[in-house]
């Protein structure tokens, strides 16, 4: 009995395979563990953004960025049947910055194999991360270190986004004498009594392939998306020209609520 | 059971040695005074040494931590005012600036729930990194404090016996300040030797009369023996918020615009000028605007400074007033402003 069945699966697996391709259903399930690699691609609208370049915002207003940077953490990925597989969190807070590409370039490691379809993730750093001991705050968390640019120290937290440049509709800053604007966005909900709370969730499909987490095999890329333009619409649009600048004020909610939908992911390359 | 008698043997061994040789008095960490609540720091997670509260002395001291190496910590804040900045209403800081607060006294930061007129800051070991990037302060930036620091000729030294090896990094940056921070501990007053039934707590009958008055019209706030519940406030001291929106700036709400952290009173003889803008210059005229002379009214002003007869602050008579003053100075702890380990 057990010799005819070996033969039979066999020539059953066989047949099926090419067809799982077509009709997608899964791979016998993989074992193991590999790495993600997800790339972060700043964006102006259609274009990748270019620092100093003129760009045209929702308002009409011209547009010219000279920081665009970010926090993401706090990474889940959702398999195609629906597993999801929470990336440990303290490997997990990434400083984007606008000016290095490299560090742009994440890589979530240790992921159980599988087929991700889905991911999702926080604009900003956690309100557990924001108030944990120093001696927790490294790397790109270090406030006297990689962050010390995207930290408030007056009212402690990390800035989750900071956006500036140069606008010739933007008023005249006097200390400088510049036509600057300036998005810093934090506030993580305070940590004995409220704050405005501007953490954001993002979560996102794949849209054509799954990233194809495999042992022993070269990481799937997931290529991102982040549109600086998003920032200034939906659901409101900001005028350099009404509102040059916002930091830890109510406002702050505007800009969080605009650029929560900045992500999307364009492709996934799988090798 | 035997290794345990044994270390300790040697341990007493060790310590009657030293005395002999140098006659120094052995390093005592943070006393908690028993007529305080519990701490609000986590002293396990930073236990406070004999080499860490030097290293954080001499950081305090140090005006290496400013852009130009011009303004130390303790320039404003001045170990005789109960670290304040006597005579300056707000603080003056490097270039010549002035901030827009006055200096808070940095004492019994152990209990402190939050930091800052604004409670803008959680936990001690943060605090530094504000004043050192404060513009109008020291003005720098903390990733080149530890460049200073790590090309200086004795601090990496200082980080060793503090810490065990020469690295410094921003952990270690901030709990050696917090362990010098953390030993401020105020608890020696007449007042306290009062409650703790200890000799050279007698008090008078004026400055007895004078806690009653307190605990009935001002202990709502000024709670507890630290003299603080630590909420935001507001009494009534401005009604022009646009300078300054106090717990607003913060959190953002407009319900918070105008309210700021109750103060303790502990060494308040000794911490003139008084409120978050300093615009009282006595203790009597601070009496003289709760007693209704100068209450500002506006939207958050604090429901206990509304009497129910319309008027505002709290009414205090002349007599009170006196005993009031009496009680305070009973508050002021010598032993603390002239404490040799914590002066320069
Ligand atoms: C230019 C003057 C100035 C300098 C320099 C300065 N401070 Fe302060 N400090 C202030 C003022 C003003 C406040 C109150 C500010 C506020 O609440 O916004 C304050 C508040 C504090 C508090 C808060 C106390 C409480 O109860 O909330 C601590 C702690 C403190 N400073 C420690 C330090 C340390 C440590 C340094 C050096 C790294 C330092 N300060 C440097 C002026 C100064
Ligand atoms: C409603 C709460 C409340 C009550 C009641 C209250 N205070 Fe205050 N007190 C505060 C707040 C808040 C501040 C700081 C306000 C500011 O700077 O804007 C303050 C500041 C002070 C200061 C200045 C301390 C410093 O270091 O600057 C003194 C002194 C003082 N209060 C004494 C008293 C006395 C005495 C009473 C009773 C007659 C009293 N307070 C009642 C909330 C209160």
């Amino acid at each position: 009995m057990q010799k005819l069945l070996f033969p039979l699966l066999a020539l059953f697996l066989l047949t099926a395979l090419p067809a799982c391709k077509d009709d997608t259903k899964p791979d016998p399930t993989p074992t193991g563990f590999g790495d993600v690699v997800i790339e972060f691609e700043n964006r102006a609208g259609d274009e990748t953004l270019v620092f100093g370049k003129d760009y045209v915002n929702a308002a009409g207003e011209t547009v010219n960025f000279s920081t665009f940077n970010y926090f993401v953490s706090n990474f889940v990925l959702v398999s195609t049947d629906g597993t999801e597989y929470v990336v440990p969190k303290d490997d997990c807070y990434f400083l984007c910055n606008g000016d290095d590409a490299d560090s742009r370039e994440i890589t979530l490691t240790n992921i159980p194999a599988g087929d991700y379809s889905h991911i999702h993730f926080m604009i900003g750093v956690d309100s557990a991360k924001s108030v944990s001991p120093v001696s927790e705050r490294t790397g790109d968390l270090d406030p006297a270190g990689a962050a010390s640019g995207m930290y408030w120290s007056w009212n402690a937290g990390y800035i989750f986004v900071k956006v500036e440049g140069t606008s010739p509709q933007a008023p005249v800053e006097p200390s400088t004498g510049q036509r600057i604007f300036q998005y810093h966005t934090g506030l993580f909900g305070g940590f004995n009594s409220p704050t405005l709370n501007n953490l954001k969730e993002v979560h996102l499909d794949a849209p054509h392939e799954a990233a194809e987490v495999r042992e022993n095999s070269e990481a799937p890329h997931v290529h991102m998306y982040v549109d600086v333009l998003e920032m200034f619409t939906n659901p409101t649009n900001i005028s350099v020209a009404a509102n040059p600048t916002s930091h830890a004020g109510p406002y702050s909610k505007t800009v969080a609520d605009n650029y929560a939908d900045m992500f999307s992911i364009d492709h996934v390359h799988n090798h | 059971m035997n290794k345990i008698l044994l270390t300790g043997a040697l341990l007493a061994l060790l310590l009657s040695s030293c005395e002999k040789e140098d006659k120094k008095e052995p390093f005592v960490g943070p006393q908690l005074p028993s007529n305080f609540p519990q701490p609000a720091y986590d002293l396990s997670a930073n236990p406070v040494t004999e080499a860490g509260f030097a290293l954080g002395k001499k950081l305090f001291y140090d005006p290496i931590l400013s852009r130009d190496n011009t303004i130390a910590c303790a320039d404003c804040h001045i170990s005789f005012a109960a670290f304040t900045h006597p005579d300056h209403p707000t603080s003056h800081g490097i270039d010549n600036l002035f901030g827009k607060r006055n200096a808070l006294p940095v004492q019994n930061m152990l209990w402190r729930t939050s930091f800052f007129w604004d409670g803008g800051v959680p936990n001690l070991d943060l605090v530094p990194l504000n004043p050192i990037q404060n513009p109008v302060e020291m003005d720098e930036s903390p990733d080149v404090v530890l460049e200073k620091l790590r090309n200086h000729p004795e601090y990496p030294g200082l980080f060793r016996e503090a810490f065990g090896s020469e690295e410094v990094n921003t952990a270690r940056f901030l709990q050696a300040m917090s362990q010098f921070m953390a030993m401020l501990v105020s608890a020696d007053s007449r007042y306290d030797h009062y409650v703790r039934k200890e000799p050279g707590g007698e008090m008078s009958v004026e400055e007895l009369a004078g806690l009653a008055v307190f605990q009935q019209k001002c202990a709502a706030c000024h709670a507890t023996d630290l003299f603080t519940d630590q909420s935001f406030r507001n009494n009534g001291v401005i009604d022009d918020f646009s300078l300054d929106k106090g717990r607003a700036e913060v959190s953002t709400f407009s319900e918070d615009i105008g309210k700021f952290a109750v103060p303790s009173l502990r060494n308040v003889a000794a911490t003139a000028p008084y409120m978050h803008n300093g615009k009282f210059k006595t203790l009597e005229s601070v009496l003289d605007h709760y007693a209704g002379g100068g209450v500002k009214d506006s939207p958050t002003l604090d429901p206990l400074l509304r009497q129910s007869d319309g008027t505002l602050g709290i009414p205090l008579s002349t007599a009170e007033k006196a005993q009031l003053i009496a009680f305070l100075n009973t508050l002021t702890d010598e032993t603390f402003l002239r404490d040799a380990r914590f002066a320069q």
